[in-house]
């Protein structure tokens, strides 16, 4: 009894403890994302069945293959490809200047300046101006809005403003200002090579925001042909738009209603397979990029 | 005079200031443009609120209305039900999902392993970057009565199938713990970063004392990362009107309508589905001032209380 009194006390069953809770975190965290993946093998009889635990039942492709027939898909692809690589260039262009000007003590009025982009952090026009404001530019349903939507997150220009006024000395921009460079050059020749940090932080920050965003796309546009993928992947997600399809299509050859009701069939399977496919490229990315994005956080901590 | 001399000198000289540095406010122009457009001008975009607008006559030529849209906003049918559902929804997400970052970021501050808190970090993050429309498809796959996972567990337990998605009490759960599930590893992120600067003789001298680890979590890591908490809770009120209604809109559906309505939401159905821009505007603008005033007042009471705010 007292024995187990000194290891309930002691920090080894402490120790044992934290271990366990973590492990169950673990878990809890990983598995539907394990899941997601072995259904989008399975053949989905199986999964309607509920036989899936830890490995796919009778193993197929046929939800890749339909996911790689699926045009929408890819047209969605390469318009969120298209948004983000475009749209997070634009963002760089715009906050990272601001934020290094920002940063400059010596700037005239900078507080005055601050608090005019702040502001806008907690007021805004709201949806129906702000679409009013779209349409009086004539942006109506053209690429160009999902790119200009949001060029600057004021909370990402005052974490990458933290991060210039503390990591870059300031004898550094003295220095090169005594040899003759201008604020122009010391920021694109000296600041940001050393930058390079945030500069991963802010592509990170902005890029994810461009790949999953749907919002601003479902109010601004019409076209189909524009739409990026996560529109296209609510129809398919959360419209059941390849089922409706299939049952909803008549006056077809034998040969074809036989596809359609495959489709049909599949529609669950390619749900998994298209959450694999649009997804897989972040889940790649973003353990690569991890000590920067924690050390972004870390910077945006950091008050004033 | 003298004085009104030495002011202009001043004057001159701040110009000279200014225009010597010319280039720093030339890199902050592209800002400056953009939220002059996009944030500010929409902003005069609120006068609708108090008008009935139409496309054709624009902001200057529509009647003016005075109050009128904020009386049919509190007269109205579903407003009040989305003003409680955005309350209800919103503070359940703070009392659940304000507290389990900190307890992730304590209890991985006592991992000893660090590649083994090192998975468990990465393996955490990864739910975050997991777009809101595949959030939503995935928790509608999982919570579907025939063939979801969940309720495939729930009638192997010998219990009936649950209709989750068609059931307005069920909405918040499902909202708050699913966002759990995808942002409890991101959001553990600024606190165990805080705990990095804990003072390491401090820990030492509690262990000479006799201290146990509870204690030292207690005692030591806690009042360590409160100036973080404190800043974090404060932003989080500022939204407590203001929550995602990306994900809630796309988890709505006709049946649990009652229980997932929020005012966002709403502002959106009315003003773009029903084409009443001023009404929309009227409910948003009311969103907005609700929301500085929590802001504004979270942030007085934590100046009284701890003496840290965020301005």
């Amino acid at each position: 009894m007292k024995k187990l009194r000194t290891i309930i006390s002691g920090s080894n069953f402490f120790q044992l403890v934290v271990n366990i809770l973590m492990f169950a975190f673990l878990l809890v965290e990983l598995y539907p994302i394990i899941y997601v993946i072995i259904c989008s093998f399975s053949d989905p009889d199986a999964v309607a069945r509920g036989d899936i635990i830890l490995w796919p039942v009778g193993f197929t492709l046929r939800g890749y293959e339909m996911v790689l027939e699926y045009s929408d898909i890819w047209t969605g692809y390469a318009n969120t490809i298209f948004y983000t690589v475009a749209g997070t260039m634009i963002n760089l262009a715009v906050t990272l200047p601001c934020a290094y000007a920002l940063s400059r003590k010596d700037l005239r009025g900078r507080k005055i300046f601050m608090i005019f982009f702040m502001i806008t952090m907690y007021v805004s026009g709201g949806l129906i101006p702000g679409y009013l404001n779209v349409k009086s530019f004539g942006l109506l349903n053209t690429r160009a809005v999902l790119i200009l939507i949001g060029a600057m997150s004021v909370y990402n220009m005052i974490v990458a403003r933290s991060f210039f006024s503390t990591s870059i000395p300031n004898e550094i921009t003295e220095a090169a200002r005594i040899d003759g460079c201008n604020d122009f050059s010391i920021f694109s020749k000296i600041i940001l090579p050393l930058s390079k940090p945030i500069v991963v932080v802010m592509i990170l920050y902005y890029g994810i925001g461009h790949w999953n965003s749907y919002f601003n796309a479902m109010i601004y546009l019409d076209d189909r042909s524009k739409f990026p993928l996560q529109m296209f992947l609510r129809e398919i997600l959360l419209q059941g738009k390849i089922y409706q399809e299939a049952i909803n299509s008549s006056d077809i050859s034998p040969e074809e209603a036989l596809r359609l009701a495959e489709l049909a069939k599949s529609s669950e399977l390619i749900k998994y397979c298209v959450i694999i496919v649009s997804t897989l490229p972040m889940m790649i990315i973003y353990p690569k990029l991890q000590k920067y994005f924690e050390k972004g956080i870390m910077i945006g901590s950091i008050k004033g | 005079m003298k004085y009104k001399k030495q002011k202009k000198q001043k004057f001159k000289n701040q110009l000279k200031v200014i225009s010597k540095r010319w280039q720093l406010y030339a890199l902050m122009l592209p800002a400056i443009l953009y939220t002059a457009l996009f944030a500010y001008k929409p902003m005069y975009g609120l006068l609708i609120a108090f008008q009935d607008f139409s496309v054709r006559k624009g902001v200057w030529g529509s009647d003016w209305v005075g109050l009128k849209h904020f009386e049919r906003l509190f007269g109205s049918y579903w407003f009040p039900i989305a003003f409680r559902n955005t309350l209800e929804i919103s503070c359940l997400d703070i009392l659940i999902g304000f507290p389990l970052p900190i307890i992730l970021a304590l209890l991985l501050n006592e991992l000893k392993r660090a590649r083994f808190r090192k998975t468990v970090q990465t393996v955490s993050y990864a739910p975050h970057f997991i777009s809101t429309v595949v959030m939503c498809g995935m928790i509608t796959m999982f919570l579907s009565p025939s063939t979801g996972i969940i309720n495939k567990l729930i009638t192997a337990l010998g219990f009936d199938a649950v209709y989750f998605m068609q059931e307005p009490s069920m909405f918040k759960w499902i909202y708050v713990l699913s966002g759990v599930w995808q942002g409890v590893g991101w959001s553990s992120i600024i606190y165990f970063a805080a705990l990095s600067s804990v003072d390491p003789s401090l820990l030492e001298a509690a262990d000479i004392d006799g201290a146990t680890r509870l204690q030292k979590i207690w005692h030591i890591n806690l009042p360590a990362i409160l100036p973080t908490i404190v800043v974090m809770f404060i932003l989080r009120c500022g939204q407590i009107l203001s929550m995602g209604y990306e994900k809630v809109y796309l988890l709505q559906t006709d049946l649990n309508l009652f229980g997932s309505e929020i005012i966002s939401t709403y502002v959106y159905k009315v003003g773009l589905e029903q084409s009443d821009f001023s009404f929309s505007t009227a409910v948003g603008l009311f969103n907005t001032v609700i929301n500085c005033t929590l802001l504004l007042s979270a942030n007085a009471l934590s100046k009284k209380l701890t003496k840290t705010g965020l301005f």
